[in-house]
């Protein structure tokens, strides 16, 4: 009696984990997908670097000027799950991604998975770069294969249980890893489409500045509107229309303050904000002002935290 | 009678309690909202520049000097308004960095103080004397600022 017990558990246990290994296997790109990537443009793949963001996590910490194009990595995130801290990005074969090919890039960029077929954690954001067009990726991976190579090693995260199985990550992703846009819009609003594309894709601002729940998912009913700051201490600033957050302004301050990091009422962007803002001043008028227009455009949601 | 000595000692130890609280408040001071004024004026005196730099308002030599010397005014009173005691209050955003790291917090103090020090006469001059001058908010910002609580 006891050894059929033991054989049902045992048979339970090997169905249960055969179906956690099924469910969180690495959704990899498709051959046949890869194959159609198009030729990347490396001074075009420029704009998706500052759109981006790379340099704000993997250059080293308080760089400025031409070392952020040095991707040695090191900036450090403190989170509720642990320390995660951004890695060497540099053209250095060992210690950077001077060896992935376009496909590996364009893998861990829309599918957030390594080379070695696991799943990085939502830190690196890419559950907003798999909104990017394969153009755009592929330009990004061209600029990158030109900057600096630097020997730094990247550091491990410091995670703990249960976040520290990376394979579980692929139950996380079924939630929440999905390349539709998140606020509908008017197709035939160019500018409104790229605003949408610039902030909900490349520019991942619903990274910090839509809340996220108690496994890290975003609250989508809070768009943008702001909250608790993952990292450490203080809140983000809701930047929806609301009264809360950036009714006040025009589209125009809005894309202003994007160029010169001052608000309307010249006070000027702080923490990790002055950076971000270096670089959307690297970014065209345009895009600034699309952005702007998708903000003001958006669902305007109450701050749950003071502004 | 004894209610009413109570009630004179209750009320002598109240102003008496209040006259320290204010002479507490006059001594030191609430000097982290003093230095959020200060950043305001500084932002103002900004707001003035940039509307000349942007031709809103019509360039004049007086008033850019004056934009200038405002900043300098804050750079100058910041070397002194973030003294020990006063990390924490008044929903500060000073950075825990300002105290751990005095000698790179003085340092961009310093830079600022000495880049808003320049004598104007035109427009052209101006334009380049107020771009170094605010180049210093957001770099300074960056490290010593932090999210709100």
């Amino acid at each position: 009696m006891i050894k059929k017990l033991s054989i049902v558990a045992l048979l339970f246990a090997v169905i249960g984990s055969a179906v956690f290994w099924v469910l969180t296997l690495p959704n990899n790109m498709q051959p046949n997908e890869l194959a159609a990537f198009p030729d990347g443009d490396a001074d075009a793949g420029e704009t998706m670097f500052w759109a981006g963001g790379c340099a704000s996590c993997h250059a080293a910490k308080g760089a400025t000027g031409d070392a952020k194009l040095v991707l040695s990595g090191g900036v450090e995130l403190k989170t509720p799950f642990g320390t995660f801290y951004a890695p060497n990005l540099s053209q250095d074969q060992q210690n950077g991604i001077g060896g992935w090919s376009l496909g590996q890039f364009a893998n861990a960029m829309k599918r957030g998975v390594s080379p070695q077929g696991e799943h990085y954690y939502p830190a690196f954001p890419y559950t907003s770069y798999t909104r990017m067009t394969d153009k755009d990726v592929a330009d990004l991976y061209a600029y990158i294969k030109t900057l600096p190579k630097d020997a730094t090693s990247s550091k491990p995260h410091e995670i703990g249980f249960p976040f520290n199985i990376r394979r579980g990550l692929g139950l996380w992703k079924k939630l929440y890893l999905d390349s539709a846009p998140v606020i509908a819009v008017e197709d035939g609003n160019a500018q409104l489409v790229r605003g949408r594309y610039l902030v909900e894709g490349p520019a991942h601002c619903g990274a910090c500045h839509t809340p996220r729940n108690l496994i890290g998912g975003p609250d989508i009913k809070k768009w943008l509107a702001g909250g608790p700051a993952a990292e450490g201490t203080g809140s983000i600033p809701n930047i929806t229309a609301h009264a809360s957050g950036l009714g006040g302004w025009s589209a125009e301050e809005i894309a202003d303050s994007l160029k010169t990091g001052f608000t309307p009422e010249f006070d000027s962007f702080g923490s990790s904000m002055a950076d971000v803002q270096e670089n959307m001043a690297k970014l065209s008028d345009e895009d600034r002002a699309a952005i702007a227009v998708y903000l003001k455009t958006i669902p305007a949601v109450e701050s749950s935290v003071k502004n | 009678m004894f209610n009413s000595v109570f009630k004179i000692s209750t009320t002598l130890a109240l102003i008496a309690s209040a006259t320290m609280f204010s002479t507490f408040a006059i001594a030191s001071g609430d000097v982290a909202k003093e230095r959020q004024t200060l950043m305001k004026n500084v932002g103002a005196a900004t707001g003035a520049g940039a509307a000349m730099v942007k031709g809103e308002v019509e360039f004049n030599a007086v008033a850019a000097q004056l934009v200038l010397r405002t900043m300098n005014n804050g750079g100058l009173g910041f070397g002194y308004m973030f003294p020990e005691g006063s990390e924490t209050g008044s929903e500060t955003e000073a950075a825990p960095a300002i105290w751990s790291d005095r000698a790179g917090f003085d340092a961009a103090v310093n830079k600022f103080v000495a880049e808003t020090s320049a004598t104007v006469t035109d427009l052209d001059g101006f334009k380049a004397a107020f771009g170094v001058a605010t180049a210093n908010c957001g770099a300074c910002h960056k490290a010593y600022r932090v999210k709100k609580n």
